[in-house]
């Protein structure tokens, strides 16, 4: 704890902080300063600096890495809101990079190609805070346990389809809620079970959440998609080519905003979702063969 | 007593938490019919932009304003920006406190910090009043309390000012909210009970 009168930088309580002041919110994809602009304006409560959108990454194909530093810088330099940016699984130099140039959250990500098919980056080791993707509760607290200080289900990233961040929200919420009812004496089976940590599973069982916040990633495109999300329980949404792939990205944006905060309001959602232009065209994942899907990469 | 907390964005379920812990009724404030009948407001940390916008499209600038003229508020952080009259950057501003803030003061994320305060006016609420350990999250600072009537509640050792009030309005760059200590939110509570 930190004495009277002396700062104490980059504890675990700032890095999961900053999580909690983006709830309630919209975190989107961006690709260029002027996108991060529009973004800000739109009510976003961060973004995400990219060189190209999930959608475009699997339409280009070859290897996904950390997007060039100068791009990064220029986006920071555009918008007050936070700028995150992805590493690759494990690519720890990556995340050195980033933290190098002061972005304030690292997504150590499976949209990106991974560097690691064995471990993630030990992310304790860092001043920055890390954001990593989970499908279901193992694999969530698995990422707590190397330092992850916010979780975000993965979905599918730049299909537009929303059905698999609605399977990997439920996974994780549904198992919070049955292991909420287990006995004490079972804890320690069932984190043998999901390969999770027996102390943050205990952790979670006593808070009845995740012990950081918790956001829905992977296939929103519309502000009824950031709804249904916030009302299956996650405490905010990423929207990555959803909105940059539609037809009018400006006001896309801001009704996914509106969308987030009055999630439980059906009037506003109608009004909301109104004229919106085309959505992204989307792919629907139950046509896709395994070996496209982006979920399944993290250990 | 019925308190209500600014649901817009932002950490208001944790604002939430620590009132219902002091047994007070606390509830979600997103429309401008949601104000009536209550005896408080808070205004969380967030992003204050986006606060700032959502209040706009949804009509609750001056009814916040009217609010602010009778009833406590306080705002931490994103809110204490949303309090302010003067943010040095275009932005939705209620303007109730006559401080002036600066966004970001500490710089990015890797500056965030906690730190122990004095806050002598703690005093109220906690007889031996030992330091409160305060998190500073992307905080603004506030630059210049520009009232007579405004007073300073708390500073860093550099000199800077961290929390203030001016009447019922409290201002604090920092998140009690995020601590298991709730004396800032009792001070807040003698505010609304005075």
């Amino acid at each position: 704890m930190a004495k009277n009168g002396k700062k104490e930088v980059a504890s675990f309580k700032v890095k999961a902080g900053l999580a909690q002041m983006l709830k309630g919110g919209v975190i989107m994809d961006v690709v260029t300063a002027e996108h991060a602009r529009i973004a800000e304006e739109a009510g976003a409560v961060a973004v995400m600096a990219l060189e190209r959108v999930p959608a475009d990454i699997r339409a280009h194909g070859g290897v996904a890495r950390m997007s060039d530093p100068g791009l990064i810088e220029q986006i920071m330099a555009a918008v007050s809101i936070p700028v995150m940016a992805k590493v690759r699984i494990g690519h720890f130099v990556e995340a050195q990079i980033l933290e190098a140039l002061g972005v304030d959250y690292v997504d150590e990500s499976e949209v990106l190609t991974p560097a690691d098919e064995a471990h993630h980056i030990n992310k304790h080791d860092f001043k920055i805070p890390f954001v990593c993707g989970c499908r279901n509760l193992g694999e969530a607290l698995r990422r707590i346990g190397e330092g992850a200080a916010m979780i975000r289900t993965k979905g599918e990233a730049g299909t537009g389809d929303v059905v698999e961040a609605v399977r990997h929200a439920r996974s994780v919420l549904g198992e919070i809620r049955r292991l909420e009812n287990m006995r004490d004496e079972e804890l320690m089976a069932y984190a043998k079970d999901i390969q999770a940590p027996y102390e943050l599973v205990k952790e979670t069982k006593e808070l009845g959440r995740l012990p950081v916040v918790n956001f829905a990633a992977g296939g929103l495109a519309t502000p009824a998609d950031a709804a249904l999300m916030m009302q299956l329980g996650v405490d905010g949404v990423f929207v990555g080519s959803g909105i940059f792939k539609s037809g009018d990205p400006a006001k896309r944006a801001a009704a996914i905003v509106k969308a987030t905060t009055h999630y439980n309001n059906p009037e506003i959602l109608a009004e909301v979702s109104r004229n919106l232009g085309e959505p992204m065209v989307g792919r629907q994942i139950s046509d896709m063969p395994e070996e496209q899907k982006i979920a399944g990469r993290g250990w | 007593m019925k308190i209500g907390v600014l649901a817009l964005q932002g950490d208001f379920a944790e604002h939430l938490a620590v009132l219902r812990r002091l047994g007070v009724e606390a509830v979600e404030v997103r429309l401008p019919g949601e104000l009536d009948g209550l005896d408080g407001l808070i205004i969380p940390g967030g992003e204050s932009t986006t606060i700032g916008k959502l209040a706009m499209a949804y009509g609750l600038m001056e009814p916040l304003r009217a609010f602010g003229k009778e009833k406590p508020v306080w705002g931490t952080c994103a809110g204490a920006i949303f309090l302010s009259k003067d943010a040095r950057r275009d932005q939705p501003l209620l303007g109730l406190m006559d401080i002036t803030v600066q966004r970001n003061a500490f710089g990015r994320q890797v500056d965030s910090f906690e730190v122990g305060l004095d806050i002598p006016a703690l005093a109220r609420v906690s007889k031996k009043n030992p330091p409160f350990y305060a998190v500073f999250i992307r905080a603004p600072l506030i630059e210049s309390v520009d009232a007579p009537g405004a007073e300073t509640l708390a500073k860093l050792d550099d000199g800077a000012i961290v929390a203030a009030q001016q009447g019922r309005l409290l201002a604090t760059s920092f998140h009690p909210e995020l601590n298991d200590d709730d004396r800032f939110h009792q001070y807040f509570l003698t505010l609304v009970d005075g």
